[in-house]
């Protein structure tokens, strides 16, 4: 073989041998987290682990319920999702069909400006503005609550779910839009009949991507939520995520013990979660390309 | 005027005034950091360590300690993502290996970034002994940012017109020289991007490097990859949470440099993709 021969061949395996190494990455990562938390189960019962009510791990015997974390992070999700999923479309249908072409890429490059925010720099605003803010304006006991966390994860969500719900906007076919007009339909009876429904799958998509976003957020509401491991009663409230207690008590615990291995099985819980939104978002993905 | 235009009117100006609700907090927040925090830059604060529990002094080990994180990051995803960008583009068949690797990429872009520092932890600093360090907070970085990378990559490398292929092979050309030669040139600029942009997201991380390699208070600069550094992310989390009395002008000037650095690094491919835009030929 010539020198040529070997070193494409060599580039060619190191190609392929990449592609592999992508795959071996996730399987690694799965592994790593599953081989930790399942230690876990070996003193202490997933039943307990699953539907505990009570995460107190230092106390005597501790105890790991997830459901309190769980709850936590259901609640800022979903106060979020609730805030910038009407928001979200809303902009970017205004992005797609009404703003001049001028304003569309002033738009488009806040919005970017917006996602490169770093976490930890919105979570610092939590703490020194929003939280404060909230708390007097609203008289409530404390600033650091779910909603707080929530109203910061909303704007995190945001560019994520505006910029795939104006491609699925403006990804749909003329010839609709055309029939519309052609039928006597003014631009606002278009967009809400014919675009918004055929960008459906889309839209959706993007939505899924926002709640995987929001759900995996761990420094914003590590930062502004209060962090007390309880199942709280209103969004209101001081709580705490799944994320926010794996970045908080790692630091804390001596490695090999069962409250080390509890955090590795709420990182499982969190791994496997997020998995599941994000192969519903891919799947809607693929619908709507079709 | 008829009621389908009059309710027309209305949904648009709906509209118009959602986009102003979500604009004008962005608009808000940035005005907020940069008047409160660019005042309290000075050199010092750029050159110096901190001083006195953190309280004084500025923040040059973090700032440091940033750059040395990007640039290991950068060493260990850009060729992996590329490679295998390449391969995804040039090389898979559409079989069950090809499906598993695209559903790797979506699964890795979707994992929280506090998992990837547990997974970090577990295999970089526990079971592989670096301890925490710059290489296992690098290498976390960069499994994060392979997603975005291959993303950017394939698509810069979809979007070479198919015909610049054949006509390479067709002249006799391998399969390679013809990627090195006819296709990956043309690729450059979006690849720049992509690369520029993940990186940018990987300078603000906190969660990957709470446990891989974040140092609370390290003034002197790491002389080893098996050194712990100091990074800004963990530094505005640390000064904001953990440090009482804190002088929240020094809080302000860690944001806006930390904001600052993002920024430009985005802006950076911004007017990349401008200038090679305005280049290309077909």
């Amino acid at each position: 073989m010539s020198p040529g021969k070997i070193s494409e061949y060599i580039i060619e395996s190191l190609i392929k041998l990449s592609g592999l190494i992508i795959v071996g990455f996730v399987i690694l990562i799965f592994l790593f987290l599953f081989r930790d938390a399942v230690s876990l189960f070996g003193g202490y019962s997933p039943g307990a682990f699953l539907f505990g009510r009570n995460w107190l791990p230092i106390s005597e015997p501790p105890q790991f319920g997830i459901l309190p974390l769980l709850i936590g992070s259901v609640y800022v999700t979903a106060g979020a999702i609730i805030i910038c999923v009407p928001l979200g479309v809303a902009a970017a249908m205004y992005i797609a069909e009404v703003a001049p072409k001028s304003l569309k890429h002033i738009l488009k490059s806040l919005i970017e400006i917006l996602a490169s925010i770093p976490s930890v720099v919105l979570g610092f605003i939590g703490i020194v503005w929003l939280g404060p803010f909230l708390k007097n304006t609203f008289g409530l006991t404390t600033g650091m609550c779910g909603l707080t966390g929530s109203l910061l994860l909303a704007f995190m969500a945001m560019p994520t779910i505006i910029s795939i719900s104006e491609d699925a906007l403006v990804s749909v076919p003329r010839t609709f839009k055309e029939a519309a007009y052609g039928l006597g339909a003014t631009k606002w009876q278009m967009l809400w009949r014919v675009m918004l429904p055929s960008a459906a799958s889309g839209i959706i998509a993007g939505i899924m991507l926002g709640i995987g976003r929001v759900i995996g957020e761990t420094m914003v509401v590590m930062m502004v939520t209060g962090n007390a491991p309880v199942i709280p009663e209103s969004i209101l409230q001081p709580l705490r995520t799944l994320t926010a207690t794996i970045a908080g008590e790692m630091g804390e615990t001596v490695s090999g013990s069962e409250h080390y291995y509890a955090l590795f099985a709420v990182g499982l819980a969190l791994f496997i979660i997020t998995f599941i939104i994000n192969l519903i978002a891919d799947i809607s993905l693929q619908k709507a390309r079709k | 005027m008829n009621f389908a235009r009059v309710r027309e009117k209305i949904a648009f100006i709906l509209l118009g005034a959602t986009m102003l609700i979500i604009v004008l907090p962005i608009l808000l927040i940035i005005w907020y950091i940069v008047s409160n925090g660019a005042g309290a830059v000075t050199w010092e604060f750029i050159t110096q360590p901190p001083r006195n529990g953190m309280k004084q002094g500025g923040i040059m080990p973090a700032i440091v300690g940033t750059i040395i994180l990007i640039t290991g990051t950068m060493a260990f995803s850009l060729p992996l993502g590329i490679l295998s960008a390449i391969y995804l583009v040039e090389y898979a068949k559409d079989n069950f290996f090809t499906r598993l690797i695209k559903l790797s990429i979506v699964n890795l872009s979707g994992i929280p970034s506090i998992v990837y520092g547990l997974f970090g932890f577990t295999l970089f600093v526990v079971y592989c002994k670096f301890g925490a360090s710059i290489l296992a907070g690098a290498l976390t970085l960069a499994i994060m940012s392979l997603p975005v990378i291959i993303t950017a990559t394939k698509e810069a490398l979809e979007a070479v017109p198919q015909s610049f292929r054949e006509i390479s092979l067709s002249l006799g050309a391998t399969k390679w020289q013809t990627i090195r030669n006819c296709v990956l040139p043309y690729a450059i600029p979006g690849i720049l991007t992509g690369t520029v942009l993940s990186l940018s997201r990987a300078a603000g991380e906190t969660a990957p490097i709470l446990f891989t390699v974040a140092a609370f208070y390290l003034p002197r600069l790491p002389h080893s990859l098996f050194d712990q550094v100091m990074a800004m992310p963990y530094h505005l989390y640390v000064i904001s949470t953990q440090v009482p009395n804190m002088p929240l002008k020094l809080s302000f000037a860690t944001g806006f440099v930390l904001i600052m650095v993002v920024f430009l690094m985005n802006l950076v491919s911004i007017v990349l993709r401008a200038h090679f835009r305005k280049k290309k030929q077909w």
